[in-house]
């Protein structure tokens, strides 16, 4: 073992030595049963024709290159442990991050939303967390709006010619953050104030979620830069035929 | 690489500390805020009833926590598994160059 390798160790033990004792409560995902019926139809019909773009665009990019399968299993592992961890956050609250940014990055945002159904049924089936009747709310906000906004993000940084990780960090970041935006979206359409309306159910909603997740975008952003360069490091042939890196730099 | 090591190494200290300090403040006392939000419901629409429920509850809170170690160790041992591959695999073309 080098003393880099080393160092990455011990500070991978310290990590889960936080992740492990954070407490675990509910969070991000709108709870089963919490919005109503004509809203969960809505919300999971609006998914459906990404879900259909997305099977075509992963299996589009699978023919072009095989190998790339790796590098997708891999996002998609990626934003199952991040999605999993729970971290405590300033206002006092717990939640988790999304994971999404690095699959959007590499695959395109279509492709992660099939990822993300599948993170999220898991979650919904076996952890009791999110659920089957917000499924289409929550595919929408963490597998649609999210990916989209951080692919936004990257395409506008790479025009900018803002340095690659900082774009990366950037597109992951506003992602996470845009993820729970729409989440207080969807609950504050769901149950409009008696006063004030949807304005000041939407305000309630977004200071519970965004300040809570802004210190976890932020630790959501270095994670994905963190594994795009050591992806950049040893999956060069990989990155260059999903369009990531240009050939021979 | 050996810079790249390095930059990682810091990114991953600056994790734990963002991760870290918010829990000290907080007097280690962690609602969740999906917690919040289902009590903001109840405030905004007291009429409104969740109509469905999880098809699986668990009894107690430890069962949880270990469901969702379990989520983190599947994801986290397939992404080991993959940089190893990788790692392993520029290892060997770098030997038979």
């Amino acid at each position: 073992m080098t003393a880099v390798q080393r160092r990455i160790l011990i500070a991978s033990i310290v990590l889960l030595y936080v992740f492990g004792f954070a407490d675990n409560a509910y969070a991000m995902h709108i709870m089963e049963g919490y919005l109503p019926l004509s809203h969960s139809v809505v919300w999971s019909a609006v998914c459906i024709p990404f879900l259909a773009i997305g099977i075509m665009s992963i299996r589009k990019t699978i023919e072009n290159n095989r190998k790339t399968l790796l590098i997708l299993v891999m996002a998609g592992a990626f934003s199952f442990v991040l999605s999993a961890l729970k971290l405590p956050s300033v206002t006092g609250s717990s939640s988790h991050a999304t994971g999404t940014g690095l699959g959007t990055i590499l695959f395109g945002p279509a492709a992660m939303c099939v990822i993300g159904i599948i993170v999220l049924l898991f979650q919904a089936l076996l952890l009791a967390h999110g659920g089957l009747t917000t499924l289409g709310a929550n595919t929408f906000s963490m597998a649609i709006a999210g990916p989209m906004a951080a692919y936004g993000i990257y395409a506008l940084c790479k025009k900018l010619g803002v340095r690659k990780s900082a774009g990366v960090f950037l597109a992951a970041c506003i992602g996470d953050l845009v993820t729970y935006c729409i989440t207080a979206f969807q609950l504050a359409l769901a149950h409009p104030a008696e006063t004030g309306g949807f304005l000041t159910s939407f305000e309630e909603f977004l200071g519970i979620f965004a300040f809570t997740q802004t210190p976890l975008a932020i630790i959501e952003g270095i994670l994905t830069v963190i594994v795009v360069k050591g992806l950049e490091a040893y999956a060069k042939p990989e990155l260059t035929a999903l369009g990531y890196m240009e050939e021979g730099k | 690489m050996k810079k790249n090591g390095k930059w990682i190494f810091i990114l991953v200290l600056l994790v734990a500390a963002v991760a870290v300090i918010p829990w000290f403040l907080s007097g280690f006392d962690i609602p969740g805020s999906d917690d919040a939000a289902g009590k903001a419901v109840a405030a905004i629409d007291p009429d409104y009833k969740p109509w469905a429920k999880n098809i699986i509850e668990f009894s107690g809170k430890n069962t949880e926590t270990l469901l969702f170690c379990l989520q983190a160790g599947i994801g986290a041992g397939i992404l080991g598994t993959g940089f190893g591959y990788l790692i392993l695999r520029k290892k060997n073309r770098k030997g038979s160059d």
